[in-house]
């Protein structure tokens, strides 16, 4: 018996279909076997059990959510239950409300205690450089070196004033 | 490096070198990252995917650790060599559909392999033989942090590392050990050691991941959460459990061998002898003869045969690596006989 799908190969799988109360039977090669398993796979996959759990008990919240639409890259809310995927990093923002309960559900916490990219350890960075300049400062001090002194603790202001932009950045 | 030069050697999580690789065949680490607000892949425009992949090309280049790997464009490869990579376990099946503005970037050893515009921007896949989750945490922490300093990755404080999936938000690592467990499956306690995986919220799957069934008694278990612990804390979770399934397969290896040697080295020795003297084999027998000779191997029955040429027979059996070898197209029935001619040779080596 050769394969229904590409009609080359011999059928070695066997498989019963049930649509609709409408029962047929497929025979397939073991190639396009495997591709038929991956598509139901991705049919019946993720995307519904996704879409099923981001279901709110109160459909006042599900209407709401429907009018969501990202600024960054139109995805709205009904794409995302439909696709079980997010648009771009905007999305998290602009569907925070409705991902925090979604992603508890899903991992059993909201809260990352992972590492992070390097980029947010740069306030780390200048915190190390101004501990390092405090203590230089201390030691011209006690060598009697004032102009020096003056320098570093010019230095220390400026980078303290910026520090503190940094964090009312950050705020925002 | 071309494609081909791959076929000429073994990949470094077949080499069998790791530790406990009697039992652990590979350990395996990958890491989700995306380009803050570009859109991910599924959602993206031809114009956006293709910036994201220059992008992210002209980071790999920069980065020193990077060196000596070489870049692929998926729509150059033919759909035999994107098989072929898949088989090596290189990148995902998914990854080889819709092959347009896609990239894989893989290092000469096959242990560094990275995805660009697979589900996410970025997919970055270590691989090591036996179980040694720490030392591929060290190499792929590495990477990223070249990558973090070249590329703004798309991250929130309370949320971490933003995936187009949700299951894979925060840390963006999933951490897989491939397992052999012939022993297990046939004393019948596998469904109880999987039932066991899953309440843990582990999740387990077959030799070729998502969606694919067990064969040649191959689990490759992995964590389902990526979310509210650290890397390591992740890391350690899955350690400890195939420290213990390591356990129980020793466990109903020497049940076997007190209770029911005979049985054993029948089957053994049968499986040995089948796939040494076979002209026409499939691959699902295949996986199933070479499984219990790997067991034969391990207990010291079957002596003069590496367990990495053993490992090996399990990859390049497969139809592109088969069709790859004799460099044309092989019918199903065609790759049934070169496949068994091919594990004549090396078994009688």
């Amino acid at each position: 018996m050769l394969c229904d799908i590409c009609a080359k190969n011999q059928a070695t799988v066997h498989l019963t279909e049930i649509v609709d109360d409408q029962m047929t039977e497929l025979h397939l090669c073991e190639e396009c076997a495997r591709q038929k398993s991956i598509q139901m796979e991705q049919q019946f996959g993720l995307s519904d059990l996704l879409a099923g759990l981001a279901e709110f008990e109160k459909p006042a919240l599900q209407k709401e959510a429907v009018l969501l639409k990202c600024s960054n890259c139109d995805l709205t809310y009904t794409d995302f239950k439909k696709i079980g995927r997010l648009g771009c990093s905007e999305c998290y923002s602009t569907f925070r409300k409705y991902l925090g309960p979604l992603l508890k559900r899903i991992h059993g916490s909201s809260l990352h205690l992972g590492k992070s990219p390097l980029k947010v350890t740069k306030a780390l960075k200048k915190k190390i450089d101004l501990s390092s300049l405090r203590y230089e400062l201390q030691k011209a001090i006690e060598r009697e070196a004032f102009e020096e002194a003056a320098k570093i603790r010019d230095q220390i202001r400026e980078l303290e004033k910026k520090q503190a932009q940094d964090n009312i950045e950050a705020k925002e | 490096m071309k494609i081909n030069d791959l076929l000429n050697q073994t990949s470094e999580w077949l080499k069998s070198t790791g530790p406990n690789s009697d039992i652990v065949m590979s350990s395996r680490i990958r890491l989700a990252r995306n380009l803050d607000k570009m859109p991910f892949p599924n959602w993206a425009d031809k114009k956006q995917k293709e910036e994201v992949l220059g992008l992210i090309e002209g980071a790999v280049n920069k980065v020193d650790f990077l060196k000596g790997t070489s870049i692929f464009r998926l729509a150059e490869l033919d759909s035999i060599d994107k098989q072929f990579l898949i088989e090596r376990h290189l990148m995902s099946y998914e990854h080889a559909q819709k092959a347009d503005h896609k990239a894989v970037i893989i290092d000469q050893e096959e242990i560094i392999s990275i995805m660009i515009n697979e589900e996410d921007h970025i997919r970055i896949q270590v691989m090591h033989s036996g179980l040694d989750l720490f030392e591929v945490w060290s190499i792929i922490n590495r990477i990223d942090d070249c990558l973090a300093k070249e590329l703004p990755f798309a991250f929130l404080a309370d949320w971490g590392y933003l995936t187009a999936c949700p299951t894979n938000t925060g840390t963006g690592m999933r951490g897989s050990v491939m397992l052999h467990l012939p022993a297990l499956v046939m004393t019948r306690q596998i469904n109880r050691v999987l039932a066991a995986i899953a309440k843990l919220s582990f999740t387990t799957r077959g030799l070729y991941g998502e969606g694919t069934q067990a064969s040649g008694n191959f689990f490759q278990v992995s964590n389902q959460v990526s979310l509210g612990h650290s890397e390591d804390e992740i890391l350690e979770g899955i350690n400890g459990l195939i420290r213990q399934i390591i356990e129980q397969e020793n466990q109903a290896r020497d049940a076997l061998r007190s209770q029911n040697m005979a049985l054993l080295e029948d089957r053994i020795s049968r499986s040995f002898a089948l796939i040494k003297s076979a002209h026409i084999i499939s691959s699902q027998e295949t996986l199933d003869l070479l499984s219990m000779v790997r067991l034969g191997s391990d207990l010291g029955m079957i002596k003069d045969i590496d367990r990495r040429v053993i490992n090996e027979l399990f990859i390049i059996t497969q139809p592109a690596h088969l069709q790859k070898i004799e460099n044309k197209k092989l019918s199903a029935q065609e790759r049934d006989v070169k496949r068994a001619e091919l594990i004549r040779n090396r078994l009688y080596k």
